[in-house]
Parts: structure tokens; C-alpha cells; sequence
């Protein structure tokens, strides 16, 4: 289950629909809307996607997990529009038989997320600028 | 004519979310800067770094467009 939403993510349906009597480890990843980067203070961010090829991105994402770790299930949620600090902007959770699997798998999905699909966040600073966030890969 | 559609901070620049540009079938990725530098300067800034997709997928700048492409030009991307 890969999708692009706009509606704050429920993290436990998700979680749920990864579990399964196959699997014995479970891993939930959240991206959430931190306040500090450095000494500047984040309101809020907004998040634009390139609907289309991120799902195709992230599909893609998902087929290269798979042949890399015994998968059982996989849902990857990404929110876009408006969101408040603390909100959750991203989540990842992939079931397997064993817990390294998990771990590794999941990790795989979030770091290329943020390397591949193409979704950009922009900064809304607490002195009341806009500010794309312009990261080196 | 081909119709580019542009994202984040390339879509701010621009002023729009997609343009057009003047195009001959088959030419390259290195020319589609060249003329989005040319035709659309307020990009011009952006144009070295801009990511391109074709059809859904990233590019290098010897691939070739045609005109019945889907193409996209974005700034590095930065979600999670």
C-alpha cells in the first residue's frame, strides 16, 4: 500500500495492514514536523509532490526493497499540503519473518524516499519568511 | 511547441506550473536548459541544478525528448 495523501496519516491502520501471522517483526518509521534546524525555529512546512511519478517512484522503491529482503508487506504513506508542528509528514512500516530484515528494509524505503521520489517541503520560518528547503544529495 | 511541467521552487520561479517551450523533435536534455535559460529567464538561476524527468523517469542530459513526452523539471527533491 503506497499513497499520497492529504489527511493527517493514520499510523495504526497502516501498521496493522503490514502485520500478518508470517511475519515476526513489525517496523514503524514516522517523519514528523521538528521545530528546530539549527538555531531556526520552523512553524510550519508545506509539501508539494510530483503525484504521478512519486507513486511510480515509490512503487519502484517497494520492488527494489523486496528483492533485497524477505518482504511479507509494505505500506508507505506520504502526506502533502499544510503541516502543523509535530504532524506527521511521512510513514513507513514493512513487516518481515525477523527483525534485522525489518530494520534494514525499512530504513532502505525512508532513505531513498528522501534521495528519489520527488516531493518537496518548504520552510515556514517563525520570523514569517518561506523558504524551500535546498538539500545537497 | 513542448509542455514542461515544473515543481517546488522552479514552479515559484517560473510562475506557472507548466510552460511551454519552442522544441525540435529529438533534441537533447543539455538543449532543454539551454532553452529554458533562453525563454524563461527568471529560471535561469535554477537551470544547472534543475532534475529532469521523462515519462516518469529521471534523465541524464544526453537523453533525448520528443515531443509527445511527459516532461518535468524540479529542483533536487527534499521530502520526508
Amino acid at each position: 500500500m503506497i499513497f499520497l495523501t492529504d489527511t493527517p496519516i493514520d499510523y495504526h491502520a497502516l501498521t496493522e495492514s503490514v502485520r500478518s501471522p508470517q511475519s515476526g517483526a513489525v517496523v514503524l518509521f514516522l517523519g514528523t514536523v521538528r521545530e528546530m534546524t539549527g538555531d531556526r525555529r520552523t512553524l510550519a512546512l508545506e509539501y508539494e509532490a510530483y503525484p504521478e511519478m512519486a507513486s511510480a517512484k515509490l512503487a519502484e522503491l517497494e520492488e527494489t526493497a523486496r528483492s533485497r529482503w524477505p518482504i511479507d508487506r509494505v505500506g508507505v504513506v506520504h502526506r502533502l499540503g499544510h503541516l502543523e508542528l509535530g504532524e506527521i509528514s511521512v510513514a513507513v512500516a514493512v513487516s518481515c519473518p525477523h527483525r534485522r530484515q525489518a530494520f534494514e528494509a525499512g530504513q532502505f524505503l525512508i532513505d531513498q524516499l528522501k534521495v528519489s521520489v520527488p516531493i518537496w517541503k518548504q520552510e515556514n520560518w517563525d520570523d514569517g519568511s518561506k523558504e524551500w528547503v535546498d538539500l545537497q544529495h | 511547441m513542448l509542455q514542461i511541467k515544473l515543481f517546488a521552487r522552479a514552479k515559484e520561479l517560473a510562475g506557472a506550473a507548466a510552460i511551454e517551450i519552442i522544441w525540435n523533435d529529438g533534441e537533447t536534455v543539455t538543449r532543454l536548459r539551454e532553452r529554458l535559460g533562453e525563454q524563461v529567464p527568471a529560471l535561469k538561476p535554477l537551470v544547472p541544478r534543475l532534475l529532469v524527468a521523462v515519462n516518469r523517469d529521471y534523465v541524464k542530459d544526453d537523453a533525448v525528448i520528443r515531443l509527445t513526452d511527459e516532461v518535468a523539471c524540479f529542483p533536487p527533491v527534499s521530502g520526508g
